[in-house]
């Protein structure tokens, strides 16, 4: 073996062989031939050597051989039909395993013994008061503060009468009274436009719910009569709550899923 | 007054649809219904009597009419109108025993079908394949393949001849029992996979050659399956299509998730009405003729112990087929019921008005089936909340819930005398009731998984259950 790079030099300044590269060719084309000679003539304790160390490389050979040919011809593994054959009437639905079934039923009375509920929206933004409710100034002087109005969409009932203004600490202007709520189905994925009953809950503070401030969380009830769900006992289901789910102040109107 | 003096009364015989027979009759007031139906059956004078039974202003008359008149208080003084329902001449026995688990399916059977007669019994399965059965000895006959994907639902044509199946990959095969060879082309054309599919009454067109076919996409195709093409397509669905029922006056119903059900009409495909009322998905359609529409010109009464084809020509199994669609249909439309995931069912009229006739709820959770009783007085809802409800099929009023099931109830099946009912649900048994009684008469475990369906064959001789342990039973007497 070479100690050192003279034989590169060389080549460098004199260049090759004239017939270097035939040679070289042939040489390499008739190694096959000389190795599989030896193969054949040694004996004894080196043949055995020899050949195992072959025969390893001979299964190797072929194994990355029948690797790239599976590559070439691409295989239609779809051709077999999904496991889970079903009717009909149950393909639309998601089977549920009987394990989980009875858990869900035991985390469900947990929840009920913690009064915790199931909402599509748990967490939402508390909004401060800085936020929703903007300082009115009055007086002759307009050094009195004591006067809020409401910066947020809200919802009154249908009886609603304005306290004398003199005494009236919230205002809540009619441009951001809301009657009506598009609210989703969430299996129908059907929208249907339906009047609000009234809040239920808005998740920032109870002084919000008591005046009817609409934000993202809150928890309104809305009637459903339109839609004609029926109790078991054949009575019609006309009320149900809905969950907020934009920005009403923002976008114009009130977006909301119901709760089944 | 001695002891010997009778009370009598005067009573009107009526039939269901309100019409005397005969005139006014002086009976004594402990007359038994046996007698009461010698009576009947001498004014009604046909040549073998009838086995009826009587109703006092809806109330049965069981032991005596005098105990009837009692519990209901009525003037003995005037005429008593007593209404008389002709009863199956023939009593189908409850069956017992498996007399075969049949397997060779290789994947779980999803459907299953006697024909007509009761001849034959295909079942179609989620390995692709539709295996005919001999039934005198209870061995596979054929295995039809063709089809790519779970055969969802399969339906023989009213005389017998031909079976067609529909699969996940929207098309449908036609093939025939005897040699279980593929008949005709290949039915494509739909995008989606097929959920229903209904062949033309026998009574109108005896060759049997239209199909209607049901699919996830919304649409329904009627298809000639002679010429193997699509002759017409109902669009107006928006969601899919659940099921589909051709009625015999030559109206088509169909039930879809997204909560209507629309009647059409079937010569020129035209929408007829919308009814509207389910709040969600509705699943099953049935119709009050659905039983002698299936059967067509064969007569339960009239079934021998090795079922027999069809025979005669065209025109006289269109007559007979006639008649008998007459005889139950009687003189009032027919009427519908669809069930829905809003756990109610609506009754409805559809060849009148579109305002529902009743609306049944008492369900705890969806309802997956519903069928009319053969002779079209009971109706019977299967639902996932473990029970089956009995409800009366031209009033809609709730009479039983037949409850003994653990889990879902999938599919039920009635026997030709419309006494007995067997229910397959998913804890893997088939039981059997007693409509009339509202009890359990046999409880049929031997299924190692769901049972996902049942049929009763119409000569009321077995019974066919298939499940997701991937084998056939047929139970008998």
């Amino acid at each position: 073996m070479p100690q050192n790079e003279h034989i590169e030099l060389h080549r460098k300044r004199h260049g090759y062989r004239l017939d270097h590269h035939e040679k070289k060719r042939k040489k390499e084309s008739r190694e096959v031939h000389e190795r599989a000679h030896k193969a054949h003539k040694m004996i004894g304790l080196k043949a055995k050597l020899y050949h195992k160390q072959r025969h390893a490389e001979k299964i190797q050979m072929k194994k990355t051989i029948k690797m790239h040919e599976q590559r070439k011809s691409k295989q239609k593994d779809d051709d077999k039909t999904p496991e889970g054959a079903v009717p009909a009437y149950l393909l639309d639905r998601e089977g549920q395993s009987r394990a989980k079934v009875l858990s869900n039923m035991i985390k469900q009375k947990r929840k009920e013994k913690a009064g915790k509920w199931e909402v599509p929206l748990p967490k939402v933004r508390a909004q401060g008061e800085t936020e929703v409710l903007k300082v009115v100034r009055t007086g002759k002087r307009q050094k009195k503060a004591w006067k809020r109005m409401v910066t947020k969409v809200c919802f009154v009932g249908d009886g609603f009468t304005r306290k004398p203004p003199k005494y009236e600490r919230f205002i809540r202007p009619m441009g951001l009274r809301f009657k009506k709520a598009h609210v989703t189905h969430p299996e129908l994925k059907a929208t249907f436009c339906l009047p609000i009953l009234g809040v239920k809950k808005n998740p920032s503070s109870p002084l919000y719910t008591t005046l009817g401030v609409i934000t993202k969380g809150t928890v309104i009830e809305v009637n459903v009569s339109e839609l004609g769900l029926v109790t078991q006992g054949g009575k019609v289901i006309w009320g149900k709550y809905a969950q907020v789910t934009n920005n009403p102040e923002n976008d114009g109107c009130i977006n909301a899923v119901l709760l089944v | 007054m001695s002891a010997a003096d009778v009370e009598r009364i005067l009573i009107q015989f009526q039939d269901e649809a309100g019409e005397a027979l005969g005139s006014p009759f002086d009976v004594p007031l402990d007359i038994t219904p046996d007698k009461l139906q010698l009576v009947c059956n001498a004014l009604l004078q046909k040549e073998e009597p009838v086995p009826l039974l009587f109703f006092v202003r809806d109330a049965e008359v069981v032991q005596s009419l005098g105990a009837c008149v009692r519990t209901l208080e009525l003037e003995t003084e005037q005429v008593v109108p007593v209404v008389y329902q002709p009863q199956a001449v023939f009593r189908v026995r409850a069956v017992a025993r498996c007399t075969s688990s049949l397997q060779g399916h290789t994947e779980a059977v999803i459907s299953v079908a006697f024909s007509p007669t009761g001849k034959y019994l295909a079942s179609g399965s989620g390995d692709t394949t539709v295996r005919f059965w001999d039934l005198s000895t209870e061995t596979p006959h054929h295995t039809a393949r063709g089809h790519t994907h779970w055969v969802l639902s399969i339906a023989w044509s009213p005389d017998g001849k031909k079976l067609a199946s529909g699969c996940k990959n929207s098309q449908i095969f036609l093939w025939d029992p005897v040699t279980g060879q593929q008949l005709g082309k290949t039915l494509t054309g739909h995008t989606k996979w097929i959920t229903w599919l209904c062949w033309e009454p026998l009574h109108l067109n005896p060759e049997c050659r239209s199909l209607v076919s049901s699919s996830k996409d919304g649409t329904i195709r009627i298809w000639d399956v002679v010429l193997g093409r699509c002759e017409k397509i109902l669009t107006g669905h928006t969601q899919s299509v659940t099921c589909v029922k051709w009625g015999g006056d030559g109206l088509l119903y169909t039930s879809s998730q997204d909560r209507s059900v629309k009647v059409w009409r079937a010569k020129d495909g035209a929408l007829c009405r919308t009814l509207v009322g389910h709040a969600h998905w509705v699943n099953t359609l049935a119709l009050s003729t659905d039983y002698v529409l299936r059967t067509g010109a064969f007569e339960p009464a009239s079934a021998t112990i090795n079922p027999q084809d069809l025979s005669g020509s065209l025109e006289e199994i269109k007559q007979k087929a006639l008649e008998r669609y007459n005889k139950v249909r009687g003189s009032n439309p027919e009427t519908l019921v669809s069930g829905s995931d809003d756990f109610t069912l609506f009754l409805w009229n559809p060849a009148e008005e579109k305002k529902p006739v009743a609306r049944m709820t008492g369900h705890q959770a969806l309802i997956n089936e519903v069928l009319f009783s053969p002779d079209t007085r009971l109706l019977a809802s299967a639902s996932f909340d473990k029970s089956i409800k009995i409800w009366n099929g031209i009033t809609g009023k709730y009479l039983a819930s037949l409850r003994g099931h653990v889990s879902s109830v999938y599919q039920v099946a009635w026997s030709s005398d419309s006494h007995l009912l067997v229910s397959g649900s998913s804890d893997s048994t088939l039981k059997v009731w007693d409509v009339k009684t509202g009890k359990l008469v046999m409880d049929l475990p031997g299924h190692a998984d769901e049972v996902f369906a049942v049929d009763w064959s119409p000569d009321g001789q077995r019974v066919a259950s298939g499940g997701k342990d991937k084998c056939l039973r047929i139970w008998r007497r």
